[in-house]
């Protein structure tokens, strides 16, 4: 990226480097909601839905992983995917695969529980329509699912939020090197150290613009399939 | 059940694309890549952004710089994470070396480090000739200063000035003495907001933007000399480092060529890092 250039200017000119930057971000924090959303909406169902010894405690646990501190996230990552850790010879490390990683250990507990939380709730009303028609249990949750989808879109909006906004993680296990790693948290933090706080900040207000971009995207297409279904 | 079958299976659809998607952004990595863990003060003060590219040219090698304090790095080289490492203290270096991380330290280049303060001087030591002198006054006036903490390069070469100037840190370290535990500029940051006294390596500095009040208070002592070193990491402890290529970059670095390209490296027509690979003692 050049140097005294400000944030604007780069948006403005297209400059390469910024767009491989946003495209990579948003490739990473995509992707770690993804496969947060493929473990934690089927976790937070399974959690909604059964009754086991132990469950209260581990749905205290699950919340309070909600505000997994990224850095530790992002550390624990690094010790597994290091070559001296038990996953070293993946050669995983310093690579955005790793960042995949690192935000899908941080974004999964957030999809569990806040989709535990809507699954429960909805269940408590749907009770006794589901168990006089005597459907499965894997109905049940399909149906369910299926039912609080646009409830369920908010808890990945808000995985996608978490996964966008930090930096700790990232930083650890992808290593910042640029034009392969670098991401816009880890360049507004990279320019905030080189000093450059006007640069640093006009990113920062991109990196929010696009985050409110694709919250509307989600909020219209919520209302599109909304009056689609009817 | 229908809208939930179509749903399941634009879900398989999604899910292939997603990995096809984040397979394919990691698949782009070069092969002719190797990864050095070296220092924030050779990423901060630019040398990186103008010389990699440069590697890259003569080379066809990519580079992809760790940029850590230099404790932080020797670690990153230590659990394999890096085929070369790149750093700026030498006291750590041979220790690397002599522990079998690596098999041969390189000189490569020097800066050196520059004593930073307020304009406003409240330690009254601008223009002091002795480093040592500045850093007792300091202490004695009990003026604010930033220290990095970190393990770095440049926090391990405080410490040898304070041990220097006969000040035992760790008993004289009081509401004056703010260990911020980050990199150079950071600490620069936490300088200019707080008109403090922080030692820097001259690139860093040069390079920084935010310097508010700040300006050089203490340069020029031989003391203030600031060598980096290069080391291929040790292919028998660790496999997966690419001693060809990390070989390679390091023979370029030490080469004529490599040297001189370093030295055209100036930032506002100032020259950053002196190539002294040559030197046997540094």
């Amino acid at each position: 990226m050049p140097e005294n250039a400000s944030a604007l200017h780069l948006v403005l000119t297209g400059d390469p480097a910024l767009f491989a930057i946003v495209r990579l971000s948003l490739i990473v924090s995509i992707s770690a909601t993804f496969f947060a959303a493929l473990i934690g909406v089927p976790l937070g169902s399974l959690i909604a839905l059964t009754r086991f010894r132990g469950r209260e405690p581990v749905i205290v646990v699950l919340n309070a992983l909600m505000g997994l501190p990224p850095v530790v996230a992002g550390l624990a990552v690094y010790l597994m995917l290091s070559r001296s850790g038990p996953l070293g010879s993946w050669g995983l490390l310093f690579t955005p695969l790793a960042m995949v990683v690192a935000q899908t250990v941080l974004v999964t507990p957030i999809i569990a529980a806040l989709t535990r939380q809507t699954i429960e709730d909805l269940w408590l009303e749907y009770r006794d329509e589901l168990t006089a028609m005597n459907v499965g249990p894997l109905r049940r949750v399909r149906t369910l699912i299926w039912d609080a989808r646009f409830s369920l879109l908010t808890a990945l909006l808000a995985g996608f939020g978490r996964a966008a906004a930090e930096v700790g993680a990232i930083i650890i296990v992808g290593g910042n090197i640029q034009g392969f790693t670098r991401t816009m948290t880890t360049t507004i933090a990279l320019e905030t150290s080189k000093g450059n706080l006007p640069l640093a900040i006009g990113l920062g207000i991109v990196l929010i613009t696009i985050v409110v971009l694709i919250s509307a995207l989600a909020w219209g297409a919520r209302r599109a399939a909304e009056r689609f279904s009817g | 059940m229908k809208t939930f079958r179509n749903f399941s299976r634009h879900l398989i659809a999604l899910t292939l694309g997603a990995m096809v998607l984040t397979v394919a952004s990691c698949a782009a990595k070069n092969d002719k890549s190797i990864v050095v863990a070296s220092t924030t003060s050779t990423q901060d003060s630019g040398l990186f952004d103008y010389l990699l590219p440069i590697v890259k040219e003569r080379t066809g090698i990519t580079v992809e710089v760790i940029a850590q304090g230099t404790g932080q790095a020797l670690d990153t080289a230590r659990r394999g994470d890096a085929d070369v490492v790149f750093v700026h203290a030498r006291s750590e270096e041979l220790k690397f070396v002599a522990a079998g991380e690596s098999l041969k330290r390189y000189p490569v280049m020097y800066n050196d480090f520059v004593l930073i303060g307020p304009k406003s001087d409240p330690a009254g030591i601008a223009g002091m000739k002795k480093v040592e002198r500045a850093l007792q006054a300091i202490k004695e006036k009990g003026a604010t200063f930033i220290s990095r903490g970190d393990r770095s390069g440049t926090h391990i070469a405080e410490l040898n000035l304070w041990k220097s100037a006969g000040i035992d840190i760790d008993q004289a370290k009081g509401p004056w003495y703010q260990s911020i535990g980050q990199g150079m500029g950071a600490a620069l940051n936490t300088a200019s907001a707080s008109n403090a006294y922080v030692l820097s390596d001259r690139g860093t500095w040069i390079h920084f933007k935010n310097k508010g009040e700040l300006q050089i208070v203490v340069q020029g002592d031989a003391r203030l000399f600031n060598q980096y070193g290069v080391m291929l990491v040790n292919p028998e402890k660790h496999s997966n480092v690419k001693k060809i290529l990390g070989q390679e970059f390091i023979d370029y670095l030490i080469s004529p060529a490599g040297q001189a390209d370093i030295a055209r490296y100036k930032v506002e027509d100032q020259q950053l890092f002196y190539p002294n690979a040559n030197d046997p003692n540094a």
